[in-house]
């Protein structure tokens, strides 16, 4: 006979969904909020202009070799993979166009973005919460200087600008990787993997990438300051930050791709 | 002057604060006491507006600071200068640039006045030339000295102590009650240091207040608590576990 204690109730069930579905919108509502917060702290960006640069070199300089390595083995195994998919259906002279747009509307963008994800989100979290458990963000209240216009607005605008120019430098590099693989490998010559390409590819499919790029970029940066800033409970509670803050980011970025892959093609 | 009035605060469904009042005169040197986790730091907190109160005002030289703009709250933060328990220097920056923050910050200040003013104010905490030593490379003790030399680079009117004392041994910890006692006498500040040390307590303060299940039960000068029969005061002042304060052991039993 099951024991009572472990028996989950139909209301119990409805009630836990429906304490996610809060928990969602709450941390959602808040990390949205801080965002227009630091929008708003926008205009005292050129008075900050060092600490945005610094930022600017963490985040996106230091962020290049990791960038790149990912970006090459991106295009390399996007043409392979391209010339099995296509092969028997598709002349193999349009895999260059093909795996262009590939990379350029989705794998440059969200790749690059669950990257930093992954190294400026996370790293965002587990520094501003050091911050909040250290009380260092206390201590810059007290002293009369707003933590989001001092540590969260650099950190959104160097990650806003930063992401697109490592996208185009990811996309770059992939079809640099691409070419590679179709010319050494495929047997390709480079005029056929690059001659369909002006015929078929649209501008607008580089704005679209972007744009995704800038969206990715506001939202690994707020919340990681949002998720950083709201930290509690010492190393511990650090730790935990800097996870959610991946998963945050991760799960936000796929799904906002989804939304703009609806709203732009 | 500070009126704290009628302070209400909890966290989830513990009461910290309830109904706490106090009034802190201008130029006064004063200690709030009260057994760990009873609430000091909280209401230190509230004092510089880094907590919302649940309900009541904090008043600051007439002004509530929970009625005000954001940017007029952080102007008003520039009266304070706090020194927090751990210190909380900024990892990222040097002792100099750790101190020098708030006068970047709010003041027109040129570089050579600003590196003129860290040096006055290491000079004043007896850390002279360690203007470019890192957080990580301070000990305990020189920490919570950087810590006041950055509260009070802004000349405040008012210094913030969240327990000074503690976690140092007692030469160290009495070199910092000399330290909060000097600048007392030399920038004409007004002193409000949280702690449970008696030592300390006996030694920075005018007047002593105790802080009790979210109230303030006594207040008194120093020679006053030493004399007094309240038997709250009196149990923690002597460091009885026995008596009308529940500690965890005396629940249990």
């Amino acid at each position: 006979m099951k024991s009572p204690v472990n028996q989950t109730t139909l209301p119990d069930t409805i009630a836990r969904v429906g304490q996610l579905a809060l928990d969602f919108f709450n941390e959602a509502g808040t990390a949205a909020i801080l965002m227009f917060r630091i929008l708003a702290g926008g205009k005292n960006l050129w008075k900050d202009r060092k600490l945005f640069f610094e930022q600017a070199l963490r985040q996106g300089v230091r962020s290049l070799p990791l960038v790149m390595l990912v970006g090459i083995f991106t295009g390399a195994v996007t043409a392979w993979q391209g010339n099995y998919q296509l092969k028997g259906y598709v002349p193999l002279q349009y895999l260059g166009v093909a795996t262009l747009k590939a990379v350029v509307i989705e794998l440059g963008p969200v790749l690059t973005a669950l990257i930093i994800a992954g190294r400026v989100s996370a790293s965002i979290a587990a520094e501003l919460g050091t911050m909040r458990v250290t009380e260092q963000i206390d201590a810059l209240e007290s002293m009369g200087i707003s933590p989001i216009r001092f540590l969260a607005v650099p950190r959104f605008f160097a990650n806003l600008l930063m992401m697109p120019v490592l996208v185009v430098l990811a996309d770059f590099i992939a079809m640099v990787g691409a070419s590679f693989v179709a010319t050494a490998l495929l047997g390709m010559t480079a005029a056929m993997f690059w001659n369909q390409i002006p015929t078929f590819f649209e501008v607008f499919d580089i704005v679209a990438g972007l744009i995704k790029a800038f969206v990715f970029g506001a939202i690994t940066a707020v919340m990681g300051c949002h998720i950083g800033f709201t930290t509690r409970g010492g190393a511990e509670g650090v730790g935990m930050a800097t996870i959610r803050a991946f998963v945050w980011s991760c799960l936000l970025i796929l799904v906002m791709d989804y939304v703009l892959a609806m709203i732009l093609f | 002057m500070i009126e704290i009035r009628n302070l209400y605060k909890s966290f989830g469904v513990k009461s910290v604060l309830s109904g706490t009042a106090l009034t802190i005169a201008k130029g006064e040197s004063l200690a709030i006491i009260g057994q760990s986790g009873c609430g000091k730091s909280v209401l230190l907190k509230h004092i510089v507006g880094l907590l919302k109160p649940d309900a009541g005002e904090v008043i600051v030289e007439g002004e509530n600071i929970w009625q005000v703009s954001l940017e007029r709250l952080y102007e008003i933060r520039q009266k304070f200068g706090v020194l927090f328990q751990g210190a909380a220097l900024f990892d990222s920056m040097n002792v100099a640039e750790n101190i020098s923050l708030g006068l970047r910050e709010h003041t027109l200040m040129s570089e050579t006045a600003i590196a003129a003013r860290v040096k006055d104010c290491l000079a004043m905490v007896g850390l002279s030339g360690s203007e470019d030593m890192k957080p990580s490379e301070l000990s305990g003790g020189m920490k919570k000295r950087v810590g006041l030399a950055r509260a009070i680079a802004m000349k405040p009117s008012y210094v913030l102590y969240d327990e000074p004392t503690t976690g140092l041994d007692p030469i160290t910890a009495d070199t910092i009650n000399d330290l909060i006692i000097r600048l007392n006498e030399r920038l004409h500040v007004t002193t409000v240091v949280v702690t449970h040390d008696m030592v300390s307590t006996y030694k920075v303060a005018d007047r002593i207040v105790m802080l009790h299940d979210g109230k303030i039960i006594y207040s008194g000068t120093p020679s006053e608590v030493r004399e007094t029969d309240n038997p709250v005061v009196r149990q923690f002042i002597e460091g009885r576990a026995e008596g009308p304060i529940k500690t965890a052991t005396t629940r249990a039993t």
